[in-house]
């Protein structure tokens, strides 16, 4: 179960806010600083361990840069909800071990509540409500339960 | 039951007689492409970790592009580490500072219809006008391609896009992608977007990748065309043997299933241009005329190809930038800035009053040189415009195409191309010969052609 509060945010929040090019070159502890700066500048110091992240349509659209997803997880952001996700950023939360849940409701939430998640019931806690949604797809589950791709390709090289 | 040219693919690559839309199936891949900025200094730490080796060199394709040239120890040592890395591998197709990964990708011979390709960049749908499938991953999953040669992904539905018409001049594949961003919105996701009509068929080999290439913005899994006559050309030309049986195979059955068929007439569509923040903020030019502007930006794999500086080019010939406004222009390859200096093209921006910049990704990716300060306005050939995409997070980025940019830069504002264009007889870039015109604009006799191509390469006509 994943708890925190929620940042809420809105359409198409994009791979440049979330891991912006001028700071690419860094690593990542110095690039997640920077991450939602541009629209939420005190996002990267404030957000806490188990805070979720509320998006609306095409969250993580653009680059295929993989430190969006990977900056989020670092600041300790327990769960990205969206209405829809950027297909190339939901492959790279998920690889990573960053749950990224479809849930059509994300508008019903409030920015900074309490949540709670559970990503393999499909479950979402917030504001004393119950909302169903979607469970990570089951072709992905044998990877996330080992941990993301780079477990499961060591698992799976041993196996040989 | 019909299959639309992505499902063919899929289910070739799947070992399958077919597959579905929704379906989750395991491909195997046919080639990888990475970059300097998504390659080596992401994969090789995880591939030696996993204590695994590159699963078969000679599927693998490595362009320094986004880092070029180092302008710092950092992005030196990014390049270092790439060509060492490349070298150790015993990667043989590896372009060093030659040009974008994508037009590399064409330019290379690498690329031919039917193929099942992955890219660490989300841009690689760019690959499609060739009538292949080519889709972006992030680095974790491109070291899982590495690693095992294969990758699994759930089978788009098709979406069809039908443009059919002749463009009045000064309209050219950019506005198109900018319409679509408007139109079709981001919200694409796990969708295929296949272009078609007679009006694609007319385009340029260039222009079609625009087309590709910006089915990101559209937030697709891949854009595709169907081959034709034009692509075999262009695959012949790049040094590679084909035949037209091989080819005629990946095409879309008549009765396949899309998702959704959208048609457009490309006589109405006026030059677009997209607004800060988001390449969806399309509209008519009309609509952002007059926006002052500091910087014009000529550049990217999507907007600095041959064609596009002949457009540039078009606009520019005999006048000049405006005080105020720096227009840099950085050729998408090397082979296009020797193409570019030998026909005049380049002598024709510079005396506007060009700056010509080393060819890679430079400012569109935010990295390179070109970037934009707090505050600043730039218009751009490039793809994005989103915050902080160009350089600082508060500065503004406009879309529009290489016509629409040069025509700004004289202005010093956001302008309408179709006031700028001179004749084409008065323009010193000459036109390339062969099935690839090197203006994007169609004009009736090429459009007549281009059609009738296609019909013989159906076998319609004799
Ligand atoms: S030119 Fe821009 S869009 Fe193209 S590959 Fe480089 S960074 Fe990406």
């Amino acid at each position: 179960m994943i708890a925190g509060r929620t940042w809420k945010f809105g359409d198409g929040i994009d791979t440049d806010v979330l891991a912006p090019g001028m700071y690419m070159k860094l690593p990542l502890e110095a690039l997640a600083t920077h991450c939602l700066e541009a629209i939420a500048p005190r996002f990267a110091a404030e957000v806490r361990p188990g805070d979720v992240v509320v998006g609306g349509a095409s969250f993580g659209i653009g680059s295929s840069r993989e430190q969006a997803a990977q900056a989020l997880k670092h600041l300790g952001v327990g769960a990205v909800l969206a209405t829809s996700f950027a297909r190339i950023f939901y492959r790279n939360a998920l690889n990573l071990g960053l749950p990224a849940l479809f849930f059509p409701q994300a508008n019903e939430i409030q920015d900074g509540e309490a949540i709670e998640v559970d990503p393999v019931a499909g479950l979402v806690r917030a504001g004393g409500r119950e909302f169903r949604v979607e469970p990570i797809p089951a072709h992905l589950m044998t990877m996330i339960e080992d941990g993301g791709l780079m477990p499961h390709l060591k698992k799976k090289l041993a196996r040989g | 039951m019909g299959r639309t040219l992505t499902e063919k693919i899929l289910a070739r690559a799947a070992g399958k007689n077919a597959v579905t839309p929704g379906e989750i199936v395991t491909a195997t891949v046919d080639l990888a492409m990475f970059h300097d900025s998504s390659g080596p200094r992401r994969v090789k730490p995880r591939l030696e970790e996993l204590g695994a080796k590159v699963w078969d060199p000679s599927k693998v394709v490595v362009v320094s592009d986004h880092y070029v040239p180092a302008v710092d120890p950092e992005s030196a040592a990014i390049l270092k580490l790439t060509r060492e890395w490349v070298r150790d591998q015993g990667i043989a197709a590896f372009y060093d500072m030659q040009g974008i990964c994508h037009v590399m990708l064409a330019e290379g011979g690498h690329l031919r219809p039917g193929l099942f390709c992955v890219g660490g960049d989300s841009h690689s749908t760019m690959a499609g006008a060739y009538g292949c499938y080519m889709a972006g991953f992030g680095a974790t999953e491109m070291t899982g391609v590495m690693v095992t040669g294969e990758i699994w992904t759930r089978v788009p539905a098709t979406i069809r896009v039908e443009w059919d018409g002749v463009f009045a001049d000064g309209v050219v594949a950019k506005d198109v992608m900018l319409h679509l961003c408007r139109t079709l919105g981001m919200d694409n996701a796990f969708k295929a977007i296949e272009y078609g009509g007679t009006t694609v068929r007319a385009m340029s080999m260039s222009e079609r990748g625009v087309l590709t290439n910006m089915a990101a913005e559209l937030g697709a899994e891949s854009g595709i065309i169907e081959p034709d006559a034009t692509t075999l050309d262009a695959i012949r030309a790049a040094g590679v043997a084909i035949d037209d049986e091989e080819a005629r195979i990946w095409r879309s059955d008549p009765d396949a299933t899309y998702e959704a068929v959208h048609r457009f007439d490309a006589a109405q569509l006026v030059p677009q241009v997209a607004r800060p923040h988001s390449p969806a903020n399309a509209g008519p030019v009309d609509e952002a005329a007059g926006a002052r502007i500091d910087q014009a930006y000529i550049g990217a794999c999507v907007g600095a190809k041959l064609t596009d500086l002949h457009m540039a080019a078009r606009v520019l010939k005999g006048r000049k930038v405006a005080k105020h406004v720096r227009l840099l222009v950085a050729p998408s390859s090397r082979a296009t800035t020797e193409a570019a200096a030998k026909d005049g093209t380049l002598a024709t921006l510079t005396e506007a009053g060009a700056i010509l910049m080393p060819t890679g990704c430079g400012a569109c990716a935010g990295i390179g040189a070109g970037v934009l300060a707090a505050g600043e306005v730039c218009i751009s050939s490039t793809n994005r415009n989103f915050k902080g995409r160009m350089g600082h997070k508060d500065a503004s980025v406009y879309l529009g195409s290489p016509y629409t940019v040069a025509a700004s830069a004289i202005e010093g504002c956001v302008a309408d191309p179709r006031r700028f264009l001179i004749p084409r007889e008065a323009c010193s870039a000459p036109r390339a010969g062969g099935g690839d015109p090197s203006m994007d604009q169609v004009h009736a006799s090429t459009f007549r052609a281009g059609v009738d191509m296609d019909r013989r390469f159906r076998g319609e006509l004799k």
